[in-house]
């Protein structure tokens, strides 16, 4: 139970699902859901990048919608379904988008790659990525400074098509 | 970020908490966290309004399209009665920020976030002046570089413009914006809300100083809790100008509607953004009964420019805001 107004509160207690797994957790108030998952939790596949909504990095999936975790409160996540890199394979076998971004060498250093990933997923799933102008469209919130951009058009197309097969 | 008390809001009277000093709301957040980042805001308490369902609604009323404060960016641009009746605002909704911020931004947050002066927009403690964050330590942009500025509106003060794409598409659909705060239930039409150097100024009177903080007509503990968008048989369109294709803030705007009777403009309205504090609005009375057309409207809508102050950096956006008027009564000309 969040704290109600009168009983303001710097330390809040949140319980929400992170890949799959219940979690509940002491948090100061002023935790970003990006700082939660990587420095207590441990998952490290969701990159701080800018810090500042800029790079899209940070991307991850609350309640199945993209959205970037520096611009979000593990608080404002409290009783949210979280999904981050770490949770989209099923045990050993790639989400399709995974292996999609090998095939076409989608990325180079691959910093931006677990953001770039994420995004394509809800990309997918919102029925934005019926063309190459409509992936770079909404793509467009993940920077990716090696400049794979074609590839990584390339694999969300190219899983796409095997994702309506 | 400064540690602060957190506090879930139950019901809209809730939010009427935030004075804007030390308490504030957050809704979204993607533009509130970074001004605790920079040290622009540093409240002791965050009252989160996020979870008021009861502020998401889109929906059409009889001649009224009602857009709840907390409906999200995304939400309203895909929205298929904002698209059918308020095309300009879908299309500065989808223009904005990045899918995934859209996800979060909520379109009330949206009209107030500040400016993107990179002057002002810098960790504290601020190696410059800037009068928004230290009244009366001067402006380093009005000499300095200032090729994203005003060029309308401004002060020796401040000339910073407000960089919001739906507040330049729900002023030019002449809509409003109700706002509700302690005591008090008021409307005010969406292309007074915000102001710019030469008002705040006039209203600041003896807080002079203070003049390049007051930014819009919200008191404090008042909070946007809804639009309202008349639907008319106009039709509308929005052309943002920015240096990336997408995932960019405007050089220049422009949101238009028009009505072309045997191809002839009947009646026009057109809204500025990104050149000033607050929505500018161009007079339309020089190209009514021009046709829609590149080759007519240009000259006209220079000269309804000729009135633009650029500063040193930015004379570019005078010819830059007639093409992108043209450009957008063109597009929703076509669609007539």
């Amino acid at each position: 139970m969040l704290p109600r107004l009168g009983a303001a509160a710097s330390r809040v207690t949140i319980a929400l699902t992170v890949n799959g797994k219940p979690v509940s957790a002491d948090v100061e108030a002023r935790t970003t859901i990006l700082d939660f998952l990587r420095d207590r939790l441990g998952l490290t596949g969701i990159k701080k990048g800018c810090n500042e909504g800029a790079c899209g990095t940070c991307t991850l999936l609350i309640d199945g919608q993209r959205m970037n975790g520096c611009l979000a409160l593990a608080v404002q996540c409290d009783g949210r379904d979280l999904t981050t890199i770490e949770g989209l394979a099923d045990g050993d076998r790639l989400h399709p988008v995974q292996e999609a971004f090998i095939r076409c060498d989608a990325f180079q250093c691959g910093y931006c790659t677990p953001g770039q990933i994420l995004s394509a997923v809800a990309c997918i799933d919102e029925g934005h990525a019926g063309s190459e102008a409509e992936v770079r469209e909404w793509m467009s919130g993940n920077i990716c400074r090696c400049a794979a951009y074609p590839q990584i058009t390339a694999a969300v197309l190219e899983s796409t098509a095997r994702m309506e097969r | 970020m400064r540690d602060f008390a957190y506090a879930l809001a139950e019901r809209v009277e809730d939010a009427f908490a935030a004075n804007g000093g030390d308490v504030f709301a957050i809704a979204g957040g993607t533009e509130l966290l970074n001004w605790m980042r920079l040290g622009i805001a540093a409240p002791a308490t965050l009252v989160d309004i996020g979870r008021l369902d009861s502020l998401r609604t889109i929906r059409r009323t009889g001649d009224m399209l009602e857009i709840g404060a907390l409906a999200t960016l995304n939400e309203v641009g895909q929205h298929a009665a904002v698209r059918e009746h308020a095309r300009a605002l879908s299309q500065a909704c989808l223009a904005a920020a990045s899918p995934q911020i859209r996800n979060r931004a909520t379109i009330g947050g949206n009209l107030l976030q500040k400016t993107r002066c990179a002057y002002f927009r810098a960790e504290a403690p601020l190696p410059w002046g800037c009068n928004k964050r230290e009244p009366g330590s001067g402006c380093a942009a009005r000499d300095g570089l200032n090729e994203r500025h005003a060029i309308f509106g401004w002060t020796d003060q401040c000339v910073a413009t407000m960089p919001s794409d739906p507040a330049v598409a729900l002023a030019a659909l002449d809509a409003e914006v109700e706002l509700h705060g302690p005591g008090s239930i008021r409307r005010l039409p969406v292309r007074d809300l915000h102001l710019c150097q030469e008002e705040a100024a006039a209203l600041a009177g003896d807080r002079a100083d203070a003049a390049a903080t007051v930014e819009t007509r919200l008191t404090p503990g008042e909070i946007i809790v809804r639009y309202l968008v008349p639907v008319t048989s106009a039709r509308s369109a929005y052309v943002k100008v920015r240096e990336r294709a997408s995932y960019e803030y405007a050089l220049v705007s422009a949101a238009v509607t028009i009505a072309v009777e045997g191809n002839r403009i009947a009646r026009a309205s057109i809204m500025l953004g990104s050149v000033a504090q607050k929505p500018w609005p161009l007079s339309t009375e020089t190209i009514i009964g021009l046709p829609p057309e590149r080759a007519a409207l240009l000259p006209a809508l220079r000269q309804c420019l000729a009135d633009a102050r650029p500063l040193e950096h930015n004379r570019y956006k005078v010819a830059m805001a007639a093409g992108a008027a043209m450009r957008a009564l063109v597009e929703a000309g076509d669609l007539a």
